[in-house]
């Protein structure tokens, strides 16, 4: 049996993801056309790649049909129930960085933490008769972070997209979201809370505990960890 | 693993022993519209229950509890006094792959009077402990409503209190609450940078310099924010021997008679609490009257903040070999909430089958 490598298929990440294994000796491309999903793995026997949308490898993993995966810990940590029951961190890969954050608007000059949030959110709550409204797509980190600070008197609202416009829209008071340089926040009078990210996201290489692991595949797993200079043990 | 026919007749025995207490069985539905229960318990429920949509109801929530179905079957034809009783599943995700379970049944009894709300909180009480000891579970009891007690009766800003008490249910975000109020701990500089901020100008001025005026909060509440953090900060902290008083009865741990005189110690300092210590003998009497030991009655007063959201009053668990067997206790807040105004004072609790019936075969 080999060992599976779930990849993201596509983009920067593909790309990036190529050139981290590659300066480390082992070779990932595509293999046929441009727009076949399909790779090859030289440097390290035994390895098979299995190119994924990003976005779908938390899954895979969860369910064990790949040994390794590469995705954003941001995906892992929020899809995944229990995500350090599931798989292990192997390696973040430095790059693809991205801070999952709350921003509310910059008129609101009386919010500046997440401590703000919970007083303004009472007060809404309060003066509008219904739960301050968060949007997001990030429902189990978000949620597990206000939890855990406390917050109370908020709903998710959800958004799988273009989250940045539903304060003007006025389907959210305030949003929880990915960014990198904050630019689309700015442009659309957002401002981040100051203290601190939910969680500082970057492209980490994943073992999942679920997928088989026999006498076979661990000794790749051993020569291929070797190769890349990491430590895994699942 | 118990097999569920076990769990089955451990459930109807239960529940039989509150029909012959006197409870009305009542049945409740089990999908209820999601909007009632979100509404009350937050984002909180909607981690643990399942939600699921309806085309023309809308969102629907498998039953995660039963006491928002028998309250609001209550206020719409029942008399009081009443007492009830219910056997039914209940549905909760897990979040953790290991040993709860993510439908399991539960037997409960809710009692809705308003005469004499200790003896219905030692009538409940005597009624689980009857039920319940012989198996040799511990009790643990506490009493939300004495805290609640303490925290309006400090000497400081309405707004403040107000603070503490929205938060007496989630304990570490009260705790840093109120080291912030006692001057135990200073507050965050992004506090004092905001504050600065704010005095630099006129806050309309400052709101109009901060960005355009989008979604639903208005200028008007931004502005009555800002001069509220303002007069904050100008409130002195609380006097220190009020926040000893209140620090001592966050970690008091005594049985019950014990923490009766303990508290009737310190009501000379702490005056508020007269009236909560006050209704705390006289559900310790009727207690003792019903042949239970107020002497040897294991009290916390911080008991059940974290686990028991909505309870104000009264509460009490059993736990056997660390399972959590049975919980209830005194929810008037709720029920006020749920009746637009009306309230009803009910006191209620429930029991895990499941448990029961785990710990037999493990006596066995």
């Amino acid at each position: 049996m080999s060992l599976k490598i779930g990849v993201p298929s596509k983009g920067r990440l593909m790309e990036k993801t190529f050139d981290w294994f590659g300066a480390r000796g082992v070779i990932m491309g595509r293999s046929g056309s441009d727009r076949e999903y399909a790779g090859a793995v030289e440097g390290v026997d035994g390895v098979e790649l299995v190119l994924l949308s990003a976005g779908e490898i938390p899954r895979e993993l969860s369910a064990g049909r790949i040994h390794l995966g590469v995705t954003g810990s941001d995906l892992v940590r929020d899809k995944l129930a229990d995500w350090s029951a599931q798989v292990v961190e192997v390696a973040p890969l430095g790059f693809g960085h991205a801070d999952l954050i709350i921003a509310v608007p910059t008129a609101w000059i009386d919010v500046d933490t997440v401590d703000d949030l919970d007083a303004a959110a009472a007060a809404f709550r309060a003066e509008h008769g219904f739960r301050l409204r968060i949007a997001t797509k990030y429902h189990r980190l978000v949620r597990d972070y206000l939890t855990a600070q406390g917050v109370a008197d908020y709903q998710l609202v959800d958004s799988q997209g273009a989250t940045e416009g539903t304060v003007k829209n006025l389907t959210a008071e305030a949003i929880a979201d990915i960014t990198s340089s904050g630019e689309t926040l700015r442009a659309n009078h957002l401002k981040i809370l100051s203290d601190g990210p939910i969680h500082a996201s970057q492209a980490t290489l994943f073992a999942a505990r679920g997928a088989e692991w026999d006498a076979g595949t661990r000794a790749t797993l051993a020569e291929l960890a070797k190769q890349l200079g990491v430590e895994a043990a699942v | 693993m118990t097999d569920r026919a076990a769990i089955r007749a451990e459930a109807e025995t239960l529940f039989a022993s509150f029909k012959s207490a006197g409870a009305v069985a009542v049945e409740a539905d089990t999908l209820l519209p999601a909007e009632t229960l979100l509404d009350l318990y937050g984002e909180d429920i909607r981690a643990r229950a399942y939600v699921t949509s309806d085309p023309l109801r809308g969102e629907m929530m498998l039953r995660p509890d039963f006491t928002v179905p028998v309250v609001q079957a209550h206020m719409q034809n029942g008399a009081e006094p009443a007492r009830y009783c219910y056997m039914g599943e209940v549905f909760r995700k897990q979040d953790r792959p290991g040993t709860r379970a993510n439908e399991y049944l539960q037997v409960g009894f809710e009692l809705f009077d308003r005469s004499a709300p200790e003896a219905a909180d030692a009538e409940l009480f005597t009624l689980f402990h009857g039920l319940l000891a012989p198996l040799g579970l511990r009790p643990a009891t506490g009493d939300i409503g004495i805290l609640m007690a303490a925290v309006k009766g400090l000497s400081t800003s309405p707004r403040r209190k107000a603070a503490l008490l929205r938060h007496i249910w989630r304990p570490a975000r009260f705790r840093k609450l109120l080291d912030r109020f006692s001057g135990r701990a200073a507050a965050p500089q992004a506090r004092h940078d905001m504050l600065t901020r704010l005095r630099s100008g006129d806050l309309a001025a400052l709101i109009a310099d901060a960005g355009p005026m989008i979604g639903l909060r208005s200028e008007a509440e931004i502005t009555a924010r800002a001069n509220a953090l303002i007069e904050d900060d100008q409130t002195p902290p609380l006097a220190a021997p009020e926040a000893a008083l209140l620090y001592d009865l966050l970690t008091l741990q005594a049985p019950a008679r014990a923490a009766l005189s303990h508290m009737r110690g310190i009501t000379s300092m702490l005056p508020a609490i007269e009236p909560a210590v006050d209704r705390f003998a006289t559900r310790l009497d009727a207690l003792e009257r019903h042949g239970i030991n107020p002497s040897d009655l294991p009290f916390e007063a911080s008991h059940g903040r974290s686990s028991m959201e909505y309870y104000d009053g009264f509460v009490f668990s059993f736990e056997g070999n660390g399972l959590p067997v049975a919980s209830g206790g005194r929810y008037d807040a709720l029920t006020a909430v749920l009746g637009q105004g009306r309230s009803i004072p009910a006191v209620g609790g429930m029991i895990r089958p499941a448990m029961l019936a785990t710990l037999r075969e493990a006596l066995a």
